[in-house]
């Protein structure tokens, strides 16, 4: 009974990889430059999305603040680039670290708190990130910073190509895909698996849940920082907007809607939600509103997004 | 020391204190009764401030305006309530921020539709566009006093509500076991809506007052709503007196902050020193105010105990 379901949803999965993998080789094809565009931005909001589902799907912890890693990594890029230094491995170490740095001291007062107090810090504390750099006028302030060059890694790996540029955010999300089914699968996994379904009784066999949930929110925020240092090289431009909260409710979407808990459903989600954003905002003006209502129609009728829809079982009816 | 430009910072951080409150109260309601997380409280904020542009502009008279804008805000709560907050009573917190989040792209559009994108202007009346002469020196703008009159009337009011009144008494006893009080025979699809609609005439009030001084314009709901969360957890969720004291408390901080932390920082670094990180670290307070406050009391100032 499971295993033609199953199919379906391992076809889909292939069939995206493949499709994704061919991005560059259609553009030339086709002669469509914006669509390398599309699919760049689509593989590194992914990453960002992969990361939130980490926390979100697997440990149930309802992070309403993701975007601030986006920007904490893309001003990584951005602020040494204006200090005319370019190189990109240290660009990617600085974002990780300092996103990490975040995840650990704002993890540290969020998780004492539990459900929807943690949504309003997890808030809060993005919001807190976005004035700081609002602030910051030498960084652009409200209007943003233009990053003039991108990172430079080697002579393989320049980035001012478009192409290289693909494939080094699709990698990026194949080892990201795969470092997260690592981890989901691992003790440590089960360990959070387990706290979302009973925190009580992970507590009672004696884990020390509060570190594990710790240690799962830095490596999120960590994996997120990561992709906001690509999105600011993809973006060559970044400003405080990009972490507005209203950006980390669009990544709980994009979670939500692909399939909360399943390792590529955030891929698909994030997918759906760009093609279907570009289909409807070039179809009308106040497109938003179609938006908004197709959202309210997921949560309210579409229980465990297309992942689940895919396998043909409903995931969050024996859930919560 | 500048008396005249304390004072006035000081009343600004009221008002914004006091609009604060005005929002905060109606989401702790709304959270402590229903359970419900209500992001799109800040668009029944903007709905108030656009609705009352008009009906101002209608009647010609701000307070014709006004006192048409509140039923208007509370048939569009109701309706709210009605279509979408109803059927996620028995979801999870995830279902609700999500769907709230949704009501917000499509209010946001939907006023985009109505108004366009420009932000509507409210004219005051001459009554209120005056000041006031506190003494020689410290001149005050009338709106501004009205603004602080009115909320803490309403304070008052509402404080009645919930504990002298009926009404406020079925209130709390909702907000501390929903399914006794049904099965007491009390109505709590009705109890639920009333609280929705107080909470958005609260919310669109507050829209109301601001939109002289701002104007009316698209997403002003979305960034002073995360402010009022961080203001009812500091205060505690579902404790009307918490959500008090922390607002006033989030606006006096972030307006002083401001103002004065500039001059505060010049006291022990350079000048230079103290003009850049000053504006980084007042923005960062009532945050930072937020976090320390979770680090002693997880539940925040006025929060349930117990667990």
């Amino acid at each position: 009974m499971s295993l033609p379901t199953l199919t379906l949803r391992g076809f889909v999965t292939v069939l995206m990889l493949v499709a994704l993998a061919l991005v560059p080789q259609l553009v030339e094809l086709t002669g469509n430059a914006f669509l390398i565009d599309l699919a760049t931005r689509c593989v590194i909001l992914a990453i960002a999305a992969v990361s939130l589902n980490l926390i979100l799907g697997y440990g149930r912890m309802i992070s309403f603040g993701h975007a601030a890693y986006l920007g904490i990594g893309a001003y990584a890029v951005g602020i040494p680039v204006y200090y005319e230094i370019y190189n990109g491995y240290l660009h990617i170490l600085v974002a990780m670290a300092v996103s990490a740095v975040f995840a650990l001291a704002t993890g540290l007062v969020c998780l004492r708190t539990r459900g929807v107090n943690f949504i309003m810090i997890t808030m809060a504390f993005a919001q807190m990130v976005f004035f700081t750099f609002v602030s910051m006028e030498e960084y652009g302030g409200d209007d943003g910073l233009v990053i003039e060059v991108r990172s430079e890694f080697s002579r393989f790996i320049n980035l001012e190509d478009a192409t290289v540029l693909y494939y080094v955010c699709f990698a990026s999300l194949l080892v990201v895909l795969y470092l997260v089914k690592r981890i989901v699968n691992s003790r440590f996994g089960m360990v959070i698996r387990g706290t979302r379904g009973n925190e009580l009784r992970m507590q009672s066999l004696g884990f020390d849940t509060f570190r594990y949930k710790l240690i799962c929110y830095v490596i999120a925020g960590t994996i997120c920082g990561f992709a906001g240092a690509l999105l600011g090289n993809f973006t060559n431009f970044i400003s405080p907007e990009m972490m507005d909260w209203t950006r980390s409710g669009e990544l709980i979407f994009m979670v939500v809607l692909g399939g909360a808990g399943s390792l590529f459903g955030p891929v698909l989600g994030v997918s759906v939600f760009l093609l279907l954003e570009e289909f409807l905002s070039g179809l009308w003006l106040y497109w938003q509103l179609v938006f908004g209502i197709f959202l309210i129609l997921v949560v309210l009728f579409a229980n465990g997004g297309i992942d689940s829809w895919l396998s043909g079982r409903s995931r969050r009816s024996h859930d919560s | 020391m500048d008396w005249t430009l304390l004072t006035v910072q000081f009343l600004n951080g009221l008002q914004l204190g006091i609009l604060l409150f005005l929002l905060a109260s109606g989401l702790t309601l709304i959270f402590g009764i229903m359970d419900v997380v209500n992001l799109a409280h800040g668009s029944l904020y903007m709905a108030g401030a656009f609705l009352c542009a008009t009906f101002t502009q209608w009647f010609d008279s701000f307070f014709l305006g006004l006192l048409a804008a509140l039923p208007a805000v509370a048939i569009i709560g109701l309706l709210v309530e009605r279509i979408v907050i109803r059927r996620l009573y028995q979801r999870d917190h995830l279902d609700h921020v999500l769907a709230t989040f949704g009501l917000i792209l499509a209010f946001d559009a939907l006023t985009q539709m109505i108004w366009g994108p420009d932000g509507q202007v409210i004219p005051l009346p001459a009554w209120l566009d005056g000041q006031v002469m506190l003494t020689a020196d410290i001149v005050l703008p009338t709106y501004r006093l009205a603004i602080i009159t009115t909320g803490l009337l309403v304070a008052v009011g509402l404080f009645v509500l919930v504990t002298q009144t009926r009404l406020g008494m079925r209130i709390r006893a909702g907000a501390t076991n929903r399914t006794m009080i049904s099965a007491l025979g009390i109505n709590i699809g009705m109890l639920f809506s009333i609280v929705f609609g107080i909470g958005a005439v609260l919310a669109g009030l507050a829209g109301m007052m601001i939109a002289p001084i701002t104007e009316a314009s698209i997403g002003m709901g979305n960034q002073i709503i995360i402010v009022a969360f961080v203001v009812i957890v500091i205060g505690g969720i579902g404790s009307i007196k918490g959500a008090f004291i922390a607002a006033i408390l989030v606006g006096l901080i972030d307006t002083m902050g401001r103002s004065y932390l500039d001059a505060l920082f010049k006291l022990f670094m350079s000048v230079q020193n103290a003009e850049t990180s000053a504006p980084a670290i007042s923005a960062m307070l009532i945050y930072i105010l937020m976090a320390v406050i979770l680090a002693v009391r997880p539940t925040g100032l006025f929060g349930p105990r117990g667990h």
